[in-house]
């Protein structure tokens, strides 16, 4: 068959077709749009302002390192004015992590920019390894999950930026919103498609991706041949969110516009006053200062499990009226760091 | 209309996809370039890319190939690419293979 012309410049061979529009298009075409709608997504949510610190959390994995590559061509072409940053969580996984942080450490020269590495360990005092071998491999990802999201605003205060951007692509939004559906869980349907969410004591956290299709990120990679890593994580996968991914790739192969319209429906959600009057009001944790819905985070919960050799703990009801039972935290326990948002010292980062 | 009875191709696997075949990202392999339409009769057609999977899963997979194939295609979330070409442009499964081709497939069920 004759080669296909692109749609939008007309000369150039068309090499890909996109899946949000099916446009049959060429490669420098599809860089100019691609780039072109991260950046209309980024300016019409106004993300940032001039002079804003940004962490970028970056994992070593395709989503983050084309975040890396994009924002840093983005900041220079219009000129936003923000100072880059990448920030990477050590979650203590040998055979995974330290690869993909040998990833990230080539971005860091790649990209020019500084780079912050927090681990689970200098954190909480365990690694995932640590926590797999006393717990197994059932909850780990609860435990992963939780210690991340607390580990990479802490990471974000000590190099004092006022903004995390993440990776998370349209695809994963979807099947975010497809996971909190079938869940019931309402308090989070209701926020999960927001493009950036700021708690009252937490740094900005958003999502220049939310609306760029996996399969264009991963087109991008491999054509500006960006260097990423790809291996599964060796601990068991969330096999929640695996059947949701699964179900979600099938609707993208029938119709193409299904992420989409999937994320245009969770925008839609609206939660009524009185059901979201009996969600909790946010506090901190009164051990650790982070944003909780509890009188303890989760993450001092299951660091308490931990350390009480009662894992289940901050899994289960159950597993918390036995820890309870037990008696109170005895006083030598191993807490999180106080956490104060904002007022950690700026610490320096450097190519070490 | 080629006379060669065979055909070399360049395969490469990325996105981790390369850990179901020995760990290694690119192959170079020599298929035939007439091959059976379906099991059951003598029919025969031009080697294309649906044969070309269906013979990578038999002669290099090394394990799990419900991770790289789903209903006698590629899974879903699998990206082709053929001579850099996004396949979906090629006819996908149809597209007949030719000498020197260059075909790639990529996961993007790996996190990032």
């Amino acid at each position: 068959m004759p080669p296909r012309t692109c749609a939008l410049c007309s000369t150039s061979r068309a090499m890909l077709k996109r899946p949000k529009t099916g446009q049959q298009i060429c490669k420098e075409c599809f860089f100019t749009v691609f780039e072109t709608e991260v950046h209309n997504t980024i300016t019409r949510a106004k993300l940032f302002k001039p002079g804003d610190r940004v962490a970028i959390g970056a994992s070593g994995g395709k989503d983050s390192t084309v975040l890396a590559y994009v924002m840093k061509t983005l900041n220079e072409r219009y000129d936003y004015g923000l100072e880059l940053f990448l920030l990477s969580i050590d979650e203590g996984i040998t055979g995974y992590r330290d690869d993909s942080l040998e990833t990230v450490k080539r971005n860091q020269q790649q990209y020019s920019m500084p780079l912050k590495i927090l681990s689970y360990d200098e954190l909480y005092g365990w690694t995932m390894d640590g926590i797999v071998a006393q717990v197994g491999r059932k909850n780990n990802c609860t435990f992963c999950g939780v210690f991340r999201r607390q580990a990479l605003d802490r990471g974000a205060s000590m190099l004092s930026v006022d903004h995390i951007v993440t990776g998370h692509n349209a695809d994963d939004i979807a099947e975010t919103v497809l996971m909190n559906i079938m869940r019931g869980d309402i308090a989070r349907l209701g926020r999960c498609t927001a493009i950036c969410t700021q708690g009252e004591d937490t740094i900005k956290r958003s999502k220049p991706f939310k609306y760029a299709y996996e399969k264009e990120i991963v087109m991008y990679a491999y054509f500006k041949k960006l260097d990423y890593f790809s291996t599964e994580c060796i601990y068991s996968p969330d096999a929640y969110r695996g059947h949701a991914r699964v179900f979600l790739k099938d609707l993208e192969a029938a119709r193409p516009s299904a992420i989409i319209d999937i994320i245009h429906s969770g925008e839609a959600f609206e939660v009524r006053e009185e059901v979201k009057a009996t969600q909790k009001a946010q506090q901190t944790c009164k051990r650790c200062g982070y944003i909780s819905s509890n009188d303890l985070c989760k993450a001092c919960v299951l660091l308490e499990g931990l350390e009480r050799g009662m894992a289940t703990a901050g899994i289960t009801d159950r597993g918390r009226k036995k820890l309870d039972a037990e008696g109170p935290a005895p006083d030598n326990l191993r807490t999180i760091p106080f956490y104060t948002a904002g007022a950690a010292p700026a610490v320096s980062v450097g190519p070490d | 209309m080629s006379q060669d009875t065979t055909i070399s191709l360049k395969v490469e696997f990325g996105g981790g996809l390369e850990l179901l075949f020995s760990n290694k990202r690119s192959h170079q392999l020599t298929v035939p370039a007439t091959v059976p339409k379906s099991t059951e009769d003598n029919a025969t057609k031009q080697a294309d890319i649906t044969f070309l999977i269906r013979y990578l899963r038999d002669n290099l997979l090394q394990e799990r190939q419900e991770l790289f194939m789903e209903n006698e295609t590629v899974r879903p979330g699998i990206l082709v690419l053929v001579n850099d070409t996004d396949w979906e442009l090629e006819g996908e499964g149809e597209y007949v293979l030719k000498n020197g081709d260059e075909v790639v497939f990529i996961s993007t069920l790996h996190g990032g």
